[in-house]
């Protein structure tokens, strides 16, 4: 039998305290991350929070020549422009999610998700640039002016579509985060859907359900929770969404009952204006709608983490 | 008159009509932007794009020191953020595993792969731009590096935890201490899933905007001073497009053809990649 060399075994053992070492301060460098993301906006904040108080989320004023600062139309814009595109979206990732688990040939089935997931890995400024080229025109020549026209005059929305047709604005934006959002949706939707095991649906299918039967009273309610946290995780990036929307917004601080006007979000506000922004109030007005936009987002994409957790948790047990 | 069954069945075919016309949308879509990327793209190719520097207004020119920054400072990025997010992954996976560190750690990743990017330039501004003075392209390197390191730790951690437990016990009782077996049986067995994770954050890291934004700025010269601003293709791109001149616009499209181009060929080679990886499994067990 060898004889054990001492040197050897704690030089082995200096290696793996070191190994372990190293491999534990990465990993808490990750929450050291998010830490210093709060800590240095809330520095960067601290001037503007200083000056302005409270109503600075409240206010919609933004004139830069007079240092006077509200965030209340970027808020504003952030969340009708999510909005919209969260309406637009979710059906359609629905649809196609249920298309690519419940209806698709097999076949069919890889190609389809892939190019969905392809969609996913597009940078968002190909969108922005899309979206301001060829969306925005066909938006101005002939979606709008039918709008105007047909939308304008039902009473209770009217005041939505009122207006020139500019092209670009609060609906176009929408539109574009839309299209983003749409491939994360269907993609983790599908992912949700593959959880469902298939003797809950045979059993659907055995009693005589039809397919959309089995998908809504089955396949649905077995993964509500999933399909709730893929959502939130759409919705959390529409709002950080940057410079798909800073194409086509308009960037204009004022809020607009219509749809149709130009506005602006948090995020298209700061890539809009950061470089530009002279004065220490006017930058560190910028950084507090950053702050504003990791609160908000933060709380969203924790949200969703947590019910898709539950959701594998669940799958696990 | 209708009866329940009929009823059933039209409400059935309706529904997944529904759900045919969604997907055709959603393909639609994917077809409409790449069609106009590669009309507008290849217009604007030359080969001046890889031999001149970004042009005044109104003047032809390239965009070779858009090229060379972007590569410069994807490199930079991944360099920085992948030992990172692999040696964070490997812990996951080798030590903390359950724990209630582990967790958070995992937790607070899965936050920050979905945070937008432009919060992470704004940090980067804070803590490195506005202690250095100015812009650099160092900062826009650890931007990117801290966009990197939640996409390498998933991947890595997944990676690992696919390897089967066998090869671990075996090295084990060996008498390997675990960063033995981490470094001659883990890593060699999960090499092309890491590589796979690799790409994956190269891809999602080279075509961001909004950090550099605020951080490597962009330089309409040739720089290689990784301590001033330089041109980067996004911002670049960002820029012309919103111009009034016809030569920057198209030099902005040519450019998002090229980072689509890329883009497109790193995900579906980190795809191809994997489908090996999982046709060798299929067939050695």
């Amino acid at each position: 039998m060898a004889i054990i060399d001492k040197r050897h075994a704690a030089k082995q053992l200096l290696y793996e305290r070191v190994f372990h070492g190293a491999t534990l301060a990465a990993a808490i460098l990750v929450l050291l991350i998010l830490g210093g993301v709060a800590l240095s906006l809330l520095r960067g904040a601290w001037p503007a929070l200083q000056h302005f108080g409270f109503p600075f989320v409240t206010r919609e004023i933004w004139n830069p020549v007079t240092e006077e600062f509200g965030a209340l139309a970027p808020i504003y814009g952030t969340v009708v422009t999510s909005v919209i595109a969260m309406a637009l979206a979710v059906p359609t990732g629905f649809g196609i999610a249920l298309f690519l688990t419940e209806i698709c040939p097999p076949l069919l089935k890889r190609p389809i998700g892939v190019a969905v997931e392809l969609l996913a890995a597009v940078p968002s400024i190909i969108f922005g640039i899309w979206g301001l080229f060829v969306l925005a025109p066909v938006l101005q020549r002939h979606v709008q002016p039918w709008l105007i026209k047909h939308a304008h005059p039902i009473p209770g929305i009217h005041k939505l579509f009122m207006g020139p047709p500019f092209g670009i604005g609060i609906f176009t934006a929408g539109l574009v985060l839309a299209i983003m959002v749409l491939p994360f949706i269907a993609a983790t939707m599908r992912d949700v859907f593959d959880t469902v095991p298939p003797m809950l649906k045979e059993s659907g299918y055995g009693l005589g359900a039809t397919r959309w039967e089995v998908i809504w009273n089955v396949v649905v309610p077995h993964s509500r929770v999933g399909v709730v946290g893929g959502i939130m995780l759409g919705l959390g990036r529409a709002l950080g969404e940057t410079m798909a929307v800073t194409f086509v917004i308009g960037n204009a601080h004022r809020i607009s009952t219509s749809l149709l006007a130009p506005g602006t979000t948090i995020s298209s506000s700061i890539a809009n204006e950061f470089t530009e922004a002279v004065g220490d109030l006017y930058t560190s007005s910028l950084i507090a709608l950053g702050l504003l936009l990791f609160i908000i987002t933060f709380t969203v994409i924790a949200a969703a983490q947590i019910m898709l957790r539950r959701l594998e948790r669940r799958a696990e047990a | 008159m209708f009866t329940r069954r009929t009823f059933r069945t039209l409400k059935n075919g309706a529904f997944l009509a529904l759900s045919l016309a969604a997907t055709l949308t959603g393909l639609a879509c994917l077809t409409a932007i790449l069609w106009t990327l590669i009309e507008n793209g290849i217009a604007g190719m030359s080969w001046h794009l890889f031999t001149e520097m970004t042009p005044p207004p109104g003047s032809s020119g390239g965009l070779l020191n858009a090229l060379y920054g972007s590569a410069v400072m994807s490199l930079l990025g991944i360099l920085i953020g992948a030992p990172i997010g692999v040696l964070a992954g490997t812990y996951l996976a080798e030590y903390g595993r359950k724990s209630a560190l582990a967790t958070a750690i995992r937790f607070i990743n899965d936050v920050l792969l979905s945070a937008p990017s432009i919060i992470i330039g704004l940090f980067i501004y804070e803590i490195v731009v506005v202690r250095m003075g100015h812009f650099s392209a160092i900062a826009g390197a650890l931007s990117l590096a801290v966009l990197a390191i939640p996409v390498t730790l998933r991947t890595t951690e997944d990676m690992i935890n696919l390897v089967p437990p066998g090869m671990k016990d075996a090295s084990a009782a060996l008498g390997a201490y675990p960063w033995r077996t981490v470094l001659s049986v883990l890593y060699p067995a999960a090499r092309s899933g890491i590589v796979t994770g690799l790409l994956l954050a190269i891809a999602r890291i080279s075509g961001e905007t909004a950090p550099l934004l605020f951080t490597a700025l962009n330089n309409q010269f040739w720089s290689t001073n990784l301590g001033a601003p330089m041109a980067n293709l996004p911002v670049v791109i960002f820029q012309f497009a919103l111009s009034p001149y016809k030569d920057w616009q198209n030099l902005a499209w040519a450019g998002a053809l090229i980072i689509t181009a890329s883009i497109l060929l790193l995900s579906i080679s980190a795809r191809v990649i994997l489908a090996m990886l999982q046709a060798d499994r299929g067939s050695g067990s």
